[in-house]
């Protein structure tokens, strides 16, 4: 326990960028993901190809290929950036997939009269999907949007790892590998439990949220 | 609509359908199950799509996709058999919700207007509820008012009361007839026999995706044409 209270500063550090990342990584990733759900389920074949493409693409790389390419081939292609962005985009780019399959499991749960009848007032399909359909799948898309999420929170560790630095992942390799404390009080007490004062507050949010959107059908 | 085709896969559902519909005529469709006749009501604003023939609204030609299409369909009014009110939305919103979007009417304005036409359907009371908590009978009359709402051209009726219990099933009807009385036109695809002989000019009846046959109320539920309607007719009404 003394272990991680000398280190206390530095553990504070590292929980902030790591909730840096998944700030940036959540202020991304959900936006993307509706978007790229509503391109799976537009009436226009060649949204739905994209969308399609799109999530078999970054779900099915592997996180560390996926951060490789941004980190490392981005740059090869002339686009320059800071590591922490490059970490950003990919994990971006990776959970957007997940978010999306959740968000459309949520559109399908939706009965397919609520879209007719949005049509046959005259809303164009985005003004069905944003005022009628989509309102009615927060509700069942919390519970797997939330897993989605909070394993992004988690991924947010192999994002630190690929040169951003300062996380709570990096902050206890080096302090276990540079420095020499033993890892089972440095990631067995402190890095894991800044990932719980990360996930735990934000799963009581989600069970909040999932109340408030229950709705009487 | 002329020569109107539509499959669903193998089955023809739709067999060079041709039907006119003049303004302000109440067109009553009756038929058995499976003949086609909800089909056809949905296509007439593209919820079907069509395979072949043509379906012209007003002089226009049915859009295909897009904004026009979502234009055309507002000027259509549509009321289905499991009413679709939208589930979140209170009773009030759900008829606002056209007017505003679509009609791009004042939040005031469109309230003012939606609250006349619930207390025309009897349900001005429940402008604050949600639609689980209204009886399917209110639930049907709010759809008619959120339909009504877009000031329609024409409106359909898709089965409009085959999900209700038999006692609410006239506070829709009666709703229906005061709307044919007022003139608007109207395709009401339908079981209600008695609403067929009280409200409709006209009766098509179909089967195996045809029209069959065609006929004012009075000629065809006492002298029908073809033995399908007869056979139709004596199986409904010796009840």
């Amino acid at each position: 326990m003394s272990d991680v209270l000398e280190n206390i500063d530095l553990f504070v550090d590292g929980y902030l960028t790591s909730l840096k990342i998944i700030l940036w990584a959540l202020a991304g990733s959900l936006p993307l993901g509706v978007l790229i759900a509503a391109c799976r389920v537009s009436p226009i074949p060649p949204l739905r190809a994209f969308g399609t493409f799109w999530v078999t693409t970054f779900r099915n790389t592997p996180l560390t290929v996926v951060l490789f390419f941004c980190a490392f081939g981005l740059p090869e292609l002339g686009i320059n950036n800071s590591f922490f962005f490059f970490g950003v985009l990919g994990l971006v780019l990776y959970t957007s997939a997940f978010v999306c399959e959740a968000v459309r499991s949520g559109i399908n749960s939706v009965p397919a009269g609520q879209a007719e009848a949005a049509r046959s007032i005259g809303l164009d399909f985005s003004q069905g999907l944003r005022f009628v359909v989509l309102p009615q799948a927060l509700r069942t898309v919390v519970p797997p949007l939330g897993s989605v999420l909070i394993a992004m929170f988690k991924n947010s560790a192999v994002v630190g790892a690929f040169g951003v630095g300062g996380d709570l992942w990096s902050t206890g390799l080096g302090l276990t590998s540079a420095q020499g404390y033993p890892a089972l009080t440095i990631f067995g007490i402190g890095v894991a439990v800044g990932f719980l004062c990360i996930t735990l507050p934000a799963g009581a949010l989600l069970q909040v949220l999932e109340r408030r959107v229950a709705i009487a059908r | 609509m002329a020569g109107v085709n539509k499959w669903f896969g193998e089955l023809h559902v739709l067999q060079d359908v041709d039907l006119s519909i003049a303004r302000g005529e109440v067109v009553v469709v009756i038929g058995p199950s499976g003949s086609g006749k909800s089909t056809l009501c949905r296509t007439i604003n593209r919820l079907e799509p069509i395979d072949s023939g043509e379906i012209t609204l007003d002089g226009q030609r049915l859009p295909e996709e897009g904004k026009q299409l979502a234009r055309l369909r507002s000027d259509v009014g549509m009321v289905f058999q499991s009413f679709n009110l939208f589930a979140h939305k209170t009773i009030l919103e759900n008829v606002t919700l056209g007017p505003i979007k679509v009609r791009k009417l004042s939040k005031g304005d469109a309230e003012k207007r939606a609250r006349e036409l619930l207390d025309r359907v009897g349900v001005g009371e429940q402008a604050d509820k949600y639609p689980a908590q209204l009886s399917g009978g209110q639930q049907q009359r709010v759809a008619i008012a959120r339909a009504l709402a877009m000031d329609p051209k024409v409106m359909l009726f898709n089965e409009p009361t085959s999900a209700l219990d038999p006692e609410m099933i006239n506070e829709v009807l009666d709703v229906m007839t005061s709307l044919a009385r007022d003139g608007m036109t109207m395709v009401v695809v339908t079981h209600e026999m008695g609403f067929a002989r009280k409200a409709a000019n006209r009766v098509v009846f179909m089967d195996g995706g045809r029209i069959v046959e065609s006929a004012d109320p009075e000629t065809f539920f006492t002298r029908p044409e073809s033995a399908r309607a007869k056979d139709f007719l004596s199986k409904i009404l010796t009840h």
